[in-house]
């Protein structure tokens, strides 16, 4: 069994109430900061933790805090973002349905080393019940003396809200998020400035994902040096991995960083394996955007190593052989796939899903869209496969946000591996091998 | 849709408009727009006219175009009458790999309607969606606040059926209960 | 002030200009294209990607490479900076592949619009795009419709620059009109049929970058190859009253605002001024305006020709082009 620090009590009755999550060591790390230490101390231990972004893009939490302009004189923004929208990944979901104060507490430590003095969490529309969870733990919270007015008797004040979006994934990028919060459409600014100089309102603000959030409890608790000794070098401290596909067991595990990528696919811990007894065929590793990998390749990195689930093992080998570990959204996939079928499904959501501000994203998006499923109709032509990834390679690099290049690297990694099987659909142009595919 | 009904919210729902407002800092109302046009949304019968979005400006004090300039970006603001029970099946990857095809086919062929469609009787309309972060326990769909998860053909025919004697409008928001 | 390098060519500015007017104070060939980009309009810029350059040196303090390429319109230089255009292939292969982009639903209409000739978009397929088109997907398509009596909104046309959006916001008391939807599913819109109907609204038609909005005053009247452009003024109360009268003849068929070498308005003129004076006696007319630009435009030949300019010219191509002979046409004018 390896370290859980955030799901430890997940099967706790009552965990979700003020009281159960209190009883069970809840809000100590509030206790410990507000009382103990100075805000930048606080930063100093996430630092000292080597804690990166759970959100997908791994940057070091403790670095992008100390950017945050303290000189400005303007108020400072926290904002959570729960707005969990990457194809694979529903591991926010689950942390603020069970154990919602795990988030308020992170929000508090958090936004006191900030020195934010209102702090909102960004949840995605479609969570809306989740987001009425939260509303009650913000009461109890409020209620007992963790949010508002002198905090625990202290000079700090905090006031903490939940701010739900409206079905918008572009919103995930921290800038859109910004934009909505502000109740505008979710288009990513163009950077610089960074959030940290310009962020809500034009204040200085920091965005992080939930988990990150969520981390800073035990971080503060057991001491950024001890929190850092879990995991595998740059890799530290768990992470929250979203098992889904043709697994036996799907669900949300908590695994400590630097577990083999075969112990967390095949044992009875975590996935229970390929579901029906069939053989493995691919993994995407990371949530939608990170290149899909066939089994061979998942399992054992290029020079022969067994993959580890941490960044610097799932991304060895680069794009050429390699992945990333992403939003730890993790799909795994059957003998049986259909890899074109699949890929389509990830391309469909990206057009769907373009904020359609910048050229190359809103109709790089669509082409392939159109190219895929005229493919999958069986009308393709050989040449697409090349048009699909040349266009894929124009729009990766070229856009505002990085919803382009999640959009193009699941297309060129999908044809790099597995260029086959999209061979074989565009030559077959016979009415039997038509698919009738739901296109919206 | 019921006729003749004022745009306008119930003086409940404004004290909860008024009290989103003020989650914001002075000056930045606008902030309040989505969660408001959530709660118009809930009160309008599930979608949102032109009418109801001019009010929702008029409630904010803003242009009526930074209105139709959001409600259009946001997958979840319907700007057409949709039916008492809107169900959205997820699409993407992980529910398509465990059937959300066999989901959808069955809806349109139980129901008689398209992706798009609604039933002549006001009731279900089906629309595809796109991942609602709910691949771990796929097929899902979503229909108002509630999430029906690890779907069957089965479970579906009985949910439907549940609906159908329900005959109450679905909604994303279940309460107005707001922290304070 | 900070010196850049583009394309080997140094240049000081003052901090904070970007990289695209510092290019554009170089002038000639290094200087980027800009579609969305708007210099007297605030904000406008970044969307749609044809100006990307590669920064190869970030600063003389910092000299990483940008790890992408950079919307020139919106990065501002740092001293000791390095950026290639036309000398990096990497923004060459990039810039073909945004045009390919923007023409993949662009009606390519041509034969039709009135924008045909003043173009920015034929002018950037025609220097930066390819010659065949790999879609064979049907076109994007939206109806025509009249945002007011004096513009036609052409939606199919639209490449979504936003710069009329812009114009609203910061030159129009109350803006009506939009970007809805999201995706490739955008559009500019009033949402409900509404008429943009305000003094400054015709600037919407001048910064337009192709034919989406147009002057319906001079709606299928001439192509703006035949016209002459006049620089002329007139007293305004509302505006500068500092326009290009567009003429055939003795009739002005078209007023628009007075563009600069790579097509910008400085100074907007309000729609009296645009639509309401269309008599030569309400004008003092300045002279023949010239268009320094590559659209077909600049090719209407009424300016007296300077031979010897010319002469100049067509040796600097030659060298340029080395040894490449231009064609025999180019040299003959009426």
């Amino acid at each position: 069994m390896g370290k859980k620090l955030l799901l430890e009590h997940i099967n706790e009755p009552g965990i979700q109430s003020f009281e159960v999550y209190r009883k069970k060591g809840g809000y100590a790390s509030v206790e410990k900061a507000l009382k103990t230490m100075k805000p930048d101390d606080v930063t100093e231990e996430v630092k000292r933790s080597g804690l990166r972004g759970r959100g997908g893009a791994g940057f070091p939490t403790g670095m992008k805090w100390s950017f945050i302009d303290k000189k400005s004189g303007k108020p400072r923004y926290l904002v959570c973002n729960a707005d969990e929208s990457e194809p694979g990944t529903f591991k926010d979901r689950y942390l603020m349905e069970h154990i919602p104060h795990i988030l308020i507490e992170g929000m508090i430590t958090s936004s006191y080393a900030l020195g934010a003095n209102t702090s909102y969490i960004y949840i995605r529309g479609e969570y809306m019940y989740v987001a009425q969870i939260l509303e009650r733990a913000i009461d109890e919270a409020y209620a007992n003396g963790f949010l508002g007015d002198h905090i625990l008797g202290t000079d700090y004040s905090l006031n903490l809200y939940v701010h739900v979006g409206a079905g918008a994934y572009i919103c995930g990028e921290e800038t859109a998020l910004l934009e909505s919060l502000e109740g505008k459409r979710g288009n990513p600014r163009l950077k610089p400035p960074f959030p940290a100089v310009a962020g809500l309102y034009s204040c200085p603000t920091v965005v992080n994902n939930v988990e990150t959030i969520a981390a800073v409890v035990p971080i503060v608790n057991l001491g950024g040096d001890e929190y850092a000794k879990i995991g595998v070098g740059r890799s530290t401290g768990t992470k929250l991995i979203s098992a889904s596909g043709h697994i036996n067991k799907p669900g949300v595990y908590e695994i400590e960083l630097g577990l083999p990528v075969e112990e967390f696919i095949f044992s009875e811990e975590y996935c229970g394996g390929v579901w029906k007894e069939r053989r493995l065929k691919a993994v995407v590793a990371g949530g939608s955007s990170v290149p899909i990998l066939p089994a061979g390749l998942i399992l054992t990195t290029a020079k022969g190593e067994p993959r580890l689930m941490t960044y610097e093992s799932l991304a060895d080998g680069g794009f050429v052989t390699g992945t990333m570990l992403g939003s730890g959204g993790f799909i795994v996939m059957d003998e049986t796939t259909n890899i074109v079928q699949n890929l389509f499904t990830f391309t469909r959501f990206y057009r769907h899903e373009s904020c359609g501000q910048c050229s190359p994203c809103r109709e790089g998006t669509a082409w392939m869209e159109k190219i895929l499923h005229r493919l999958l109709q069986g009308k393709g032509k050989k040449t697409d496969i090349d048009i699909l990834v040349n266009a894929a390679k124009n729009i990766e690099g070229n856009t505002i946000c990085p919803l382009g290049d999640a959009a193009a690297w699941p297309v060129a990694a999908a044809i790099r591996h597995f260029r086959k099987e999209f061979e074989e659909i565009a030559e077959s142009t016979t009415e039997g091998k038509k698919l009738e595919i739901a296109t919206h | 849709m019921a006729e003749n009904k004022a745009i306008e919210f119930s003086s409940d729902t404004l004290a909860v408009a008024k009290k989103i407002i003020a989650r914001y800092p002075e000056g930045k109302h606008k902030s309040a727009l989505i969660p408001i046009l959530h709660l118009a949304q809930t009160e309008f019968d599930g979608w949102l006219s032109v009418e109801a979005m001019d009010y929702v400006a008029s409630v904010l004090n803003i242009k009526p175009i930074e209105v139709y300039e959001v409600v259009t970006f946001y997958s979840m603001f319907n700007t057409k009458p949709v039916g008492k029970c809107l169900l959205e099946v997820c699409q993407t990857s992980s529910c398509w790999l465990r059937g959300s095809d066999e989901i959808i086919n069955h809806i349109k062929k139980k129901l008689n309607i398209e992706v798009g469609e609604t039933t002549a009787d006001g009731m279900f309309t089906l629309k595809t969606v796109e991942c609602l972060g709910s691949c771990g326990t796929a097929p899902m769909l979503q229909c108002g606040g509630d999430f029906h998860e690890n779907l069957t053909t089965e479970k579906l025919d009985s949910l439907l059926e549940k609906m159908k004697i329900k005959n109450e409008r679905s909604t994303y928001l279940k309460s107005l209960n707001l922290s304070s | 002030m900070a010196k850049v390098t583009i394309d080997g060519i140094e240049i000081e500015v003052p901090d904070g200009t970007t990289i695209l007017n510092a290019a554009r104070q170089i002038g000639g060939k290094i200087v980027p294209p800009a579609m969305c980009y708007y210099t007297s309009l605030k904000d406008t810029g970044g969307k749609c990607r044809v100006c990307l350059v590669k920064v190869s040196q970030g600063s003389a303090k910092d000299p990483r490479p940008m790890p992408k390429l950079v919307a020139s319109c919106r990065t501002p230089v740092a001293d000791g900076m390095v950026v290639q255009n036309i000398t990096s292939p990497d923004v060459l292969e990039a810039r073909k592949g945004v045009v390919e982009f923007l023409l993949l639903n662009h009606p390519i209409d041509c034969p039709i619009c009135d924008q045909a000739g003043e173009c920015d978009l034929q002018d950037l397929t025609y220097e930066h795009g390819t010659e065949v088109t790999r879609t064979e997907f049907e076109r994007r398509t939206f109806d025509k419709i009249d945002i007011g009596d004096k513009i036609k909104l052409h939606m199919t046309r639209c490449i979504m620059c936003y710069r009329c959006v812009y114009v609203a916001d910061q030159l129009t008391p109350e803006r009506v009109h939009g970007v809805l939807n999201r995706g490739d599913h955008s559009e500019i819109s009033t949402y409900i049929e509404k008429a943009v109907d305000n003094d400054f609204s015709g600037n919407m038609i001048d910064v337009c970058p192709v034919g989406a909005l147009t002057d319906r005053t001079f709606r299928f009247k001439s192509r703006v190859w035949f016209t002459k452009p006049m620089d002329a003024h007139r007293n305004c109360s509302k505006c500068c009253g500092k326009v290009v009268l567009w003429m055939k003849g003795d009739d002005i068929l078209r007023v628009t605002g007075r563009k600069d070498h790579y097509g910008e308005v400085r100074e907007f003129i309000c729609n009296e001024c645009r639509f309401e004076h269309k008599n030569t006696a309400d004008w003092v007319i300045g002279g023949p305006r010239h268009i320094n630009r590559h659209s077909v435009i600049s090719q209407n030949h009424y300016e007296k020709v300077d031979l010897q300019k010319l002469r100049k010219e067509i040796d600097r191509q030659i060298v340029f082009q080395k040894g490449k002979q231009l064609p025999e046409t180019s040299t003959s004018h009426s």
